[in-house]
């Protein structure tokens, strides 16, 4: 489709080099979708997920936040944190299967601290911490992570050949990215360390630091507050190196050639510029965008000659007239806008869609909008023998 | 209504809706109307919960015609230098480890406040304690209503909050109600009385919607602004529809041949492709006004809020003759608005 747009260290789509049976199971191409809110990242997603669906593969969508009714219509409004399978729409059928799973949070969370638990005692007495109840709403960059966890998780399954991800609008910097990083800079934490290690011999300044700290969050926020956040420190001790390493492995997956990139916005000025500032974020991280998709683009219009043009408003059809350069200008505007990102992103597959007459709600219109998404680097490679069974 | 009554309602103008949806453009353009009538305004910007960065876009800068990027201190957007009566817009940054700065040094642990706050502690308290950035944030944007409403000098006579995307702003707005349900004490407890006091405050504090005509955003501004009166006690002022293509008559029947004939009776010669054009644009105007049409009238059903319309600019980019254009649009729309309730 666009030779010069695919990505070298590609095998090119579907196509997969696991011809033997290898005892491992298989590794899940992973797509990551990042982009600023409001641009149609969650359905860009999905689509993407059902266009790998289509053809062949077996492939499972993360959705952080999704719009209730394509929530409903991809049946993961009262699921929770489990893929579900989403059927075709009536009368269609697809070569592959596509999976649908809702971000929860606080569960994927909880998942983690049994897995990493010296004991059921200790993960218990976690769970029932406020500081760590908190953890999960409050803390920046927790549904970040926990996104990439459960990513992570998804791919270790083997269950899927196409894993894609939406992220949280990322307003500021690649959040995403450096979500995994974020808990372990917490746990490392000067204030964290002094608080854990108050009476350790050597360290009176530190431990004067660490009173005074105490004391002031105490005045600021209240006693039970620091009492909850030492015990929460207490009860966390010991897991901070399995939660470190698995942090480490979900950054290697994401900076591995199984992930590849797909940035998502508007032919608008505000949100291609918060676009081209994520992918130079990524560029930083030594990542490429593989593919840029630019929703809720209008058709282009060629002009009228101007004698047709009055002719027209002579005869009482001046809204046609003036219909036609109201959307000649802003097909004119998102023509700069494109510009601008293809001249940025060179080596990046750049996909416009249309502005859709019906909005992205159910499986049809998912269909519809993955139709205008052929071609995009993301459809993994269809299952040659695939795996048994659910994720449910 | 006149404009000075629509401003003189509150204080605070929170603006929040879906991402996307416009709610810079529309602080950009309530505060330039406010100018326009004389008034001061201050649009207040935030760096997304939790974060503890500006926003980095200059969207709002740039609507006026500048390039500079918001942070904690004020930038002059449009200076008082226009014709009488002109008044000013000046917009900052709020971020909430500069605000525990300022709210330590002012309730004496400056020695404290600078090692806190760069030590990462925000993070540590926040973790600890839900809702304290956001209660920072708000306590700071108290200080600056109870400011205006003392007439301080250099105090605004308007403030606008460019409020986090829907979904946030709800958390963000019930911040203070979780923390007095909390078992925290001290000045926090007293900040979070004073921010709740604020909110639950029609003459202080009022939330403007923000949406497009459009499915999803209807549907999801229907959510909040339920969400935003049960759980954040806030009041809801008027629901502003962003982006609605202007009406344009358009024959339900246009066809090729009509086109090419009603030229050529005027001696002009359209070519087919050029009359299937112009055919195919009609079509996607008139789907669209329709479908906008029939979500305007659903946002009116389910949400007995008072509505104003900003017209779509045919820009993929928003400058000071787009902000003129859409200052005129609210100042006609609110000729005709009244704070009754559909």
């Amino acid at each position: 489709m666009n030779p010069a747009g695919e990505e070298p260290r590609e095998q090119g789509d579907g196509v997969r080099h696991d011809g033997r049976d290898a005892p491992a199971p298989p590794r899940a191409q992973v797509v990551v979708c990042i982009g600023p809110g409001g641009v149609g990242k969650t359905s860009t997603s999905a689509a993407l997920a059902l266009l790998a669906a289509r053809e062949g593969a077996r492939a499972c969508v993360v959705t952080i936040d999704p719009a209730r009714r394509l929530a409903d219509a991809l049946g993961i409004s009262s699921v929770g944190n489990e893929p579900s399978r989403v059927p075709p729409p009536a009368g269609q059928s697809w070569a592959g299967e596509l999976w649908a799973v809702m971000l929860d949070a606080q569960q994927t969370f909880d998942e983690l601290v049994s897995r990493y638990a010296t004991s059921e005692g200790q993960a218990a007495a976690i769970r029932a911490n406020p500081v760590y109840r908190n953890l999960s709403s409050a803390l920046s960059g927790t549904q970040e992570y926990m996104a990439v966890e459960k990513l992570f998780e998804l791919q270790e399954s083997g269950l899927y050949d196409l894993i894609v991800v939406d992220t949280p609008p990322a307003q500021h910097a690649l959040d995403f990215m450096e979500a995994p990083r974020h808990l372990a800079r917490l746990l490392d934490n000067r204030v964290f360390r002094m608080l854990m290690v108050p009476t350790r011999v050597g360290l009176r300044a530190l431990e004067m630091g660490a009173q005074l700290m105490l004391r002031t969050i105490a005045k600021v926020a209240g006693g039970q507050v620091v009492t909850d956040t030492v015990q929460f420190f207490t009860e966390f001790e010991g897991m901070e190196a399995g939660f470190r390493a698995r942090a480490q492995r979900a950054d290697e997956l994401l900076h591995s050639s199984q992930a590849r990139f797909v940035l998502v916005c508007s032919p608008r000025r505000d949100t291609v510029e918060e676009a081209l500032f994520l992918a130079s974020q990524l560029r930083h991280e030594g990542l490429a965008v593989a593919s840029v998709v630019v929703n809720r683009c209008y058709p282009r219009f060629d002009a009228v000659p101007e004698d047709v043009a009055d002719a027209l408003r002579e005869e009482g059809l001046g809204g046609v007239v003036a219909n036609l350069a109201d959307l000649r200008a802003v097909g004119e505007k998102e023509e700069q806008q494109l510009a601008r990102v293809r001249s940025f992103l060179p080596e990046a597959l750049v996909l416009r869609v249309p502005l859709l007459f019906t909005e992205v709600t159910d499986v049809v219109s998912l269909a519809e909008l993955a139709g205008h998404l052929s071609g995009a680097p993301a459809a993994g490679a269809p299952a040659a023998g695939a795996p048994a069974a659910g994720g449910s | 209504m006149v404009v000075e009554e629509f401003f003189a309602q509150t204080r605070v103008f929170v603006v929040t809706g879906k991402g996307g949806v416009g709610k810079t453009t529309l602080s950009g353009a309530m505060a330039n109307l406010a100018a326009r009538h004389g008034l001061s305004c201050l649009v207040v910007q935030m760096a997304a919960p939790g974060a503890s960065r500006p926003p980095e876009t200059a969207h709002l800068s740039r609507l006026f015609g500048q390039d500079g990027v918001l942070d904690y201190e004020e930038l002059v957007l449009k200076p008082l230098d226009g014709p009488e009566p002109a008044g000013q817009v000046r917009a900052r940054a709020l971020r909430a480890d500069t605000a525990l700065v300022e709210y330590l040094h002012a309730h004496g642990m400056k020695r404290l406040s600078r090692r806190l706050a760069t030590s990462g502690a925000l993070d540590v308290v926040a973790t600890a304690v839900p809702g304290m950035p956001d209660i920072l944030v708000l306590g700071k944007l108290k200080q600056m209503e109870r400011a205006a409403a003392a007439g301080q000098p250099g105090a605004p006579d308007v403030i606008v909050l460019d409020a986090p995307a829907a979904g946030h702003a709800v958390r963000f707005l019930q911040s203070p109600h979780g923390l007095l349900g909390a078992a925290t004490g001290g000045p926090v407890r007293a900040q979070a009385e004073e921010v709740v006091a604020m909110l639950s405050d029609p003459t202080r504090c009022q939330v403007v919607l923000v949406t497009t005509p459009e499915e999803t955003p209807v549907s999801e501004t229907v959510e909040t602004a339920q969400a935003l009166e049960d759980k954040a006690g806030a009041a809801l002022c008027t629901v502003v529809v962003n982006g609605r293509m202007p009406h344009l008559d358009l024959p339900a029947d246009l066809c090729a041949e009509v086109l090419v004939g009603a030229a050529g009776r005027r001696g002009a010669r359209l070519s087919e492709p050029g009359a299937n054009e112009l055919v195919a644009a009609a079509a996607l105007r008139r789907a669209r006004q329709r479908s906008e049409a029939a979500q305007v009238e659903r946002l009116a059903a389910e949400l007995p809020l008072p509505q104003l319309e900003l017209p779509f600019c045919f820009s993929t980019e928003l400058g000071p003759a787009q902000l003129a254009l859409l200052t005129d649009a609210l100042e006609s729309g609110l000729a005709s608005w009244s704070p009754v309730r559909l």
